[in-house]
């Protein structure tokens, strides 16, 4: 346990989030280690989508910690949250479409202008990127949006990317190319927490597993052994991986 | 899986219809003014109107760019911004009164120089005015379009009230700096120097906030804001911060447009932002909420339509604006160049 706590990079602790009189996240516990990918999972609707927006500070935590690289986000403003290393994809891809692609990327590089070498790398995993360098961003199709949303996220290096439903909606050939793209941060040793419906780029790309219901985390463990166990996945989320 | 394939789009050749089309708002001022010139059929008469609904539009953008900014970043109704155009014009016109000895001078060098000084004294007092009025008034109702509107017209009353116990209740007269009066005469039309120079200012004005909006980061922030100001705070901007400064901004360049209107009127008086700010309503509704291009082009339509029609038929001039705001908004129910609202 004293091992896990040491490697862990962010620790939800009995998180309680309320949206108006609804009680969202219910005791929520959750642990995202440092480098590789920790999945969270879930039928619609069950508070994956409210636990990274209460990560990044959009809703408030009423009770419980949110432990970020030793500190207590919780209570924390976005932008210091981000600022603390947290590069976030919401659902809804978040870009900014009148703002030009160039302009969006600009925009999401905090530090400063952006790393040649890293827009180099950028343009190798999303290739429309650069040949809508200087587009609005509106003008994009969904699947270019949405690579957008997460080439601004891989922009600069981040301690911690939180990727809600990247592939939602997509062509089969632009999720392989988002798979692609997310396993090749995972392979420079970032640690993403990612929320995902499509169970094959979950299977492809998850190292550990947390599946919610109903605003609680029923169950924590390595994504292998959700992979392997029709029965638990069944129980869990009410359906079979091999199904999909 | 198989990789996306990389784009190698094909263009089709867009129709001339369509390739006008997202110029349009643009065209319609020179669409206006050869309107103008169509109805008026005298062209002296007709080029004093269009530099004097030019100059008009010109401040009217001043006092309603800021506005635009605050309702298109901050998603804030505010009936006061008037205010900040009477204090400004207030504070302004008292630099310029007890200038005196530099307003009556026929200098060009004097006169600027005191309008530099009252134009400063305006911006510093609405701008430290609307930093204080954000946080007191504007801060407390954030999300509550009822109550911003009851709140910033009460702050608008108790401000014109401020105004009068200061400055008493009688309208105050005034003369403009003394190379300032007077007209040229040019191609048989008379145009008056001051209209010029508000001509300039405003140019001025709307060049250095696209240039702001445009070119810099802060301007980024600020568009971006405008579309989508979670998504900002979640890439690690203080947009509480820009919010604030965008009020602070927004407040001053209505105090440049107050001691601007006070000097194309020559008169001033406690309720000159309130009436002002029907006009002000109007070119940021057209332009688009959000929008500073929209508003600049918005008040230059108004500017013009006012002018033109007050010299045609003065009986329909209280209402042409009116008429234009309907007009664009059932071509355009967004306003003419919309922003694109994240919600």
């Amino acid at each position: 346990m004293t091992e896990i706590v040491q490697d862990a990079l962010l620790r939800l602790e009995g998180v309680y989030t309320n949206i108006a009189q609804y009680h969202i996240l219910q005791s929520v516990d959750l642990m995202v280690p440092r480098g590789g990918v920790t999945m969270l999972l879930g039928r619609n609707g069950v508070g994956k989508t409210t636990t990274l927006r209460t990560i990044i500070g959009h809703w408030r935590a009423h009770q419980g910690r949110i432990l970020f690289d030793g500190e207590d986000i919780a209570r924390m403003p976005t932008p210091a949250i981000a600022r603390a290393g947290i590069g976030f994809v919401p659902e809804d891809m978040g870009i900014f479409a009148d703002l030009t692609v160039a302009e969006n990327m600009s925009l999401a590089a905090i530090s400063g202008p952006i790393h040649s070498a890293r827009l180099d790398w950028i343009f190798a995993a999303f290739p429309p990127l650069k040949t809508f360098w200087n587009s609005e961003a509106g003008t994009l199709s969904g699947g270019q949006k949405q690579m957008l949303s997460i080439a601004r996220a891989m922009v600069e290096e981040r301690k911690l990317y939180l990727i809600d439903e990247p592939t939602k909606g997509l062509a089969p050939a632009i999720i392989s190319t988002m798979a692609k793209a997310l396993k090749d941060l995972k392979d420079q040793g970032a640690s993403i927490l990612l929320v995902e419906q499509n169970f094959a780029v979950a299977k492809a790309l998850g190292d550990s597993a947390n599946v919610m219901d109903d605003g609680r985390m029923i169950w924590s463990g390595e994504m292998a052994e959700l992979n392997r166990d029709g029965d638990l996945q069944e129980r869990l989320m009410g359906l079979s991986m091999e199904a999909h | 899986m198989s990789a996306a394939p990389e784009h190698a789009p094909t263009m089709a050749r867009l129709s001339l219809r369509d390739r006008i089309a997202p110029h349009m708002p643009v065209l319609l001022v020179p669409l206006l003014a050869i309107a103008g010139f169509l109805a008026i059929m005298n062209p002296a008469s007709w080029l004093t109107l269009t530099v004097s609904g030019l100059a008009m539009g010109m401040m009217i953008f001043v006092m309603a760019s800021g506005l635009t900014l605050v309702f298109g970043l901050m998603d804030v109704i505010n009936f006061g911004h008037g205010a900040f155009v009477s204090v400004g014009a207030f504070v302004g016109i008292s630099v310029l009164l007890a200038l005196g000895h530099m307003t009556s001078a026929p200098s060009l060098f004097l006169n600027l120089g005191a309008i530099l000084a009252a134009v400063t004294a305006a911006m510093l007092a609405t701008g430290a005015m609307g930093w204080a009025f954000e946080k007191v008034i504007v801060a407390p109702v954030y999300g509550h379009h009822l109550k911003q509107i009851l709140v910033t017209m009460g702050g608008l009353i108790v401000v014109e009230q401020l105004i009068i116990v200061f400055w008493g209740p009688e309208e105050i007269y005034f003369n403009r700096p003394e190379t300032l009066k007077g007209a040229i005469t040019f191609a048989g039309a008379a145009i008056e120097k001051y209209r010029l120079v508000a001509v300039a200012v405003g140019i001025l004005v709307f060049v250095t906030m696209r240039w702001v909006l445009r070119r810099t980061k802060l301007g980024l922030i600020v568009r971006a804001g405008v579309e989508n100001g979670e998504m900002v705070m979640a890439m690690g901007y203080n947009l509480r911060l820009v919010f604030v400064g965008v009020f602070l901004a927004g407040s001053a360049l209505a105090g440049l447009g107050g001691v601007m209107w006070a000097l194309y009127q020559e008169v001033i008086t406690a309720h000159m932002g309130n009436h002002a700010m029907i006009l002000i309503f109007i070119v940021v509704i057209i332009g688009g909420l959000g929008s500073v291009e929209g508003c600049f082009i918005g008040a230059l339509l108004v500017g013009l339509m006012q002018n033109y029609i007050a010299f045609l038929e003065p009986k329909a001039a209280l209402i042409s604006n009116i008429a234009l705001m309907v007009a664009i908004l059932m071509w355009r129910p967004m306003g003419m160049i919309p922003v694109v609202k994240a919600k």
